[in-house]
């Protein structure tokens, strides 16, 4: 059976301990992990969704601009840091799975391991507003 | 392939009446193939004695380190091929992001911390970093992860033909939090010791020794066990004896253990002297 990556087991063993939202994927973009504080705002359980390729989750919680025009998954600051292996940060919409709308900022960062090996990347997030 | 425990012990070499049966060297294993080859298993103190046992003509060794803490380095300058001329000496271990193997082995391989530089050896040293690649050695395939342990620290998954040999002897998977020993995606070290025929992992610590030391990158005896059934390895070699533990001490451990794991694997606590095969 696969085995995650070290660096990232011990993000994800972080991550379980922080009380901030986070996001972890995989060099493909999927979605591999995300807290307890980051169900809140997905409003579902990574319990009950698992891990989640890039192509799904990058939509299913239909990312939106201010003026409501949705995002393309290459302006997400996750798909960001691990296309082009660079920080990012932005400001924008989703709707949870529980249906509500909330703006989020987002800081997405690659995760380059020892011996420079790319192994995804992470990003922490902050509830803004809801409506 | 042949297994020999040169030495045992963690953390620091604890020779002592109390520690004889077990030993009181610093983590050092030899693994010799059927071609001849030789790997050894970091360099502890217990590699002294195992340099005076190797052939006198003897071409080339391979060590693999598993990380740069003293008890896993200290004995490398009594290596006696190191100090032989036309010996090939392959020294592997892990990476660092700002300094080659060769750089950091040598805060310990000079002045004042040892009278002898690393420049000063007259084998033929070659340094070589991981993890990145498989290693082939003979009629051995290595594999190389990092696992959970303070600082850079590889396991090492040891394969040939008919046998596979993991080596973890520094390791906490119990870090990997809740999913330990559940989740196998995300626990340090499962991919490395999966079906092995042989596993030889850290029991540092008793159960309630480990609750004062969560983080120190070591396991209790419970969680190693634990972690071999997971694992589903054919054979269990505790390993890292704590320097405070007796040779009685150990005993009681490994009893009480047993009793209550009650192991579908066969369990061999490491002593410095034994020999075992795998395989074949």
């Amino acid at each position: 059976m696969a085995q995650q990556e070290i660096e990232v087991i011990l993000s994800r063993h972080l991550a379980e301990y922080l009380a901030m939202p986070i996001f972890i994927v995989n060099p493909d973009g999927d979605l591999i992990f995300y807290n307890e504080p980051a169900e809140a705002i997905l409003g579902t359980r990574y319990s009950e969704t698992g891990s989640m390729p890039a192509s799904e989750w990058a939509t299913k919680f239909q990312p939106t601009d201010h003026e409501g025009k949705p995002l393309p998954p290459e302006d997400l600051p996750l798909v960001i840091a691990i296309t082009q292996r660079q920080p990012a940060h932005k400001i924008f919409w989703i709707r949870g799975l529980d249906d509500a709308l909330r703006e989020i900022e987002i800081t997405a960062l690659p995760l380059i391991g020892q011996a420079d090996r790319f192994l995804g990347g992470i990003a922490i997030f902050w509830e803004r507003s809801q409506k | 392939m042949k297994v020999t425990f040169w030495g045992t012990r963690g953390s620091l070499a604890s020779p002592s009446p109390e520690t004889v049966r077990y030993g009181g060297n610093t983590s050092c294993i030899s693994v010799e193939g059927g071609d001849g080859s030789v790997i050894v298993l970091d360099a502890g103190t217990g590699i002294r004695n195992l340099g005076q046992s190797l052939p006198p003509d003897i071409k080339r060794v391979n060590i693999l380190l598993t990380h740069l803490h003293m008890d896993h380095i200290q004995g490398l300058p009594f290596f006696l091929p190191l100090r032989r001329r036309g010996v090939e000496i392959h020294i592997w271990g892990p990476a660092s992001t700002t300094l080659t193997l060769n750089s950091r082995l040598q805060k310990y391989l000079s002045p004042p911390l040892f009278p002898v530089s690393v420049r000063e050896l007259s084998a033929d040293l070659h340094f070589h970093e991981l993890p990145g690649h498989v290693i082939e050695i003979g009629d051995f395939s290595i594999q190389a992860q990092l696992i959970i342990h303070p600082n850079p620290t590889i396991g090492y998954r040891i394969q040939c033909a008919h046998a596979s040999l993991t080596y973890l002897p520094d390791h906490e998977p119990a870090l990997s939090g809740w999913t330990f020993p559940h989740d196998k995606e995300w626990i340090s070290g499962y991919a490395l010791a999966e079906g092995s025929d042989m596993l030889i992992h850290d029991t540092q610590y008793t159960e309630a020794e480990y609750q004062t030391r969560v983080g120190f990158g070591h396991s209790s005896i419970r969680h190693a066990f634990q972690f071999a059934k997971l694992t589903d390895v054919k054979q269990f070699i505790p390993f890292h004896h704590d320097p405070t533990h007796s040779d009685d001490d150990l005993d009681r451990m490994f009893k009480d253990m047993i009793e209550e794991a009650a192991p579908l694997y066969e369990v061999t606590p490491s002593r410095e002297g034994l020999v075992l095969e795998v395989g074949c």
